[in-house]
């Protein structure tokens, strides 16, 4: 038997969004152990709780945020509709020059 | 700065003659600065929630034309229904409606202004204060309070997470939307553009610094 992935959530979401929006790049943070004892986090045994996902992608091109988020969100629907699933999933959705863009601003500041 | 602007909106809820602003609004920047770090206020925590979400009194904390018990507000008493879960009622679709329109800026959240009980949910209302929203053009609603909104704006919005930010009717974002926009000027630009700022050079001062960001 295989040994499971450690991280299942974290794999299926680099799935999905490899599949369906090709990003040209994507960074996907667990910070789950930051909200581990947050009130809504009570009962909970999931590690894979709350992520922050950026995601640069040609898909984004002439989508207004709202349905970028939308986009994702409809991706990963079923692990964030699950019991237990994703709490939480900050999102920074851009295209490739916004990523450009804001990659000069950060190293000008 | 918080507690100046969309905060006393809590206190307006409950409070028949509300104090003026003026003489408050005179206070530097950095004194305001210093007192949004400071925790929310014991006084009026979770003023807003109870007194928003219970019947007939309370619809003048959203709306001042509206008249009779909002729906949303009689749900805490209803038998949960699982059907509602799963399928925006009519009913709950216009009581969602009317939440939408009961102010120009609406944020759905977890918690209170004062109270927020989420990190994304305090983001955002800190924003909005930061920004200089008019508080009598503002309201909050707290889902934890009720589990037929909590439910029905997810799928009202198509938008899985709370909170949630409408701006004349508009749906606009969650935290992250409205973080960028707070940092890129959009969002500044969209409220003075709905005109729905606080009247009055400080804000606008403090609007425009946040904006280099």
């Amino acid at each position: 038997m295989a040994s499971p992935s450690s991280t299942p959530v974290e794999d299926t979401i680099r799935e999905k969004i490899t599949a369906a929006l090709d990003p040209a790049s994507l960074e996907i943070h667990n910070d789950s152990h930051l909200h581990a004892h947050h009130k809504a986090m009570e009962g909970s045994t999931s590690r894979e709780t709350h992520f922050r996902l950026i995601i640069t992608s040609e898909k984004f091109r002439s989508k207004m945020q709202p349905a970028r988020h939308r986009l994702v969100y409809t991706l990963l629907k079923d692990e964030m509709a699950k019991e237990g699933g994703i709490h939480a999933l900050q999102l920074r959705t851009l295209t490739p020059e916004e990523a450009e863009k804001r990659k000069q601003a950060e190293e000008g500041a | 700065m918080l507690s100046r602007s969309i905060l006393s909106r809590v206190r307006l809820s409950c409070n028949p003659s509300p104090p003026k602003r003026s003489a408050s609004q005179l206070t530097s920047r950095k004194q305001r600065l210093l007192r949004q770090s400071a925790t929310a206020l014991p006084t009026t925590a979770a003023s807003f929630s109870t007194a928003a979400l219970r019947p007939a009194t309370a619809t003048s904390t959203f709306s001042s034309s509206s008249s009779g018990a909002h729906p949303l507000l009689r749900s805490r008493t209803a038998p949960p229904s699982l059907l509602l879960r799963r399928l925006l009622s009519d009913q709950t679709r216009q009581a969602i409606d009317k939440a939408v329109g009961s102010a120009p800026v609406v944020l759905f959240m977890k918690g209170t202004p004062e109270t927020p009980q989420c990190g994304f949910s305090r983001a955002s209302i800190q924003i909005l204060g930061l920004q200089g929203v008019d508080p009598d053009k503002f309201a909050a609603f707290n889902v934890l309070e009720d589990a037929e909104l909590r439910q029905g704006i997810k799928e009202y919005s198509d938008w899985p997470t709370i909170p949630q930010l409408y701006i004349d009717k508009e749906f606009v974002g969650g935290c992250d939307i409205i973080v960028s926009m707070h940092q890129n000027g959009e969002l500044a630009k969209l409220l003075d553009e709905k005109k729905v700022l606080v009247k009055g050079e400080e804000a606008e001062g403090e609007a425009a610094e946040a904006n280099k960001e």
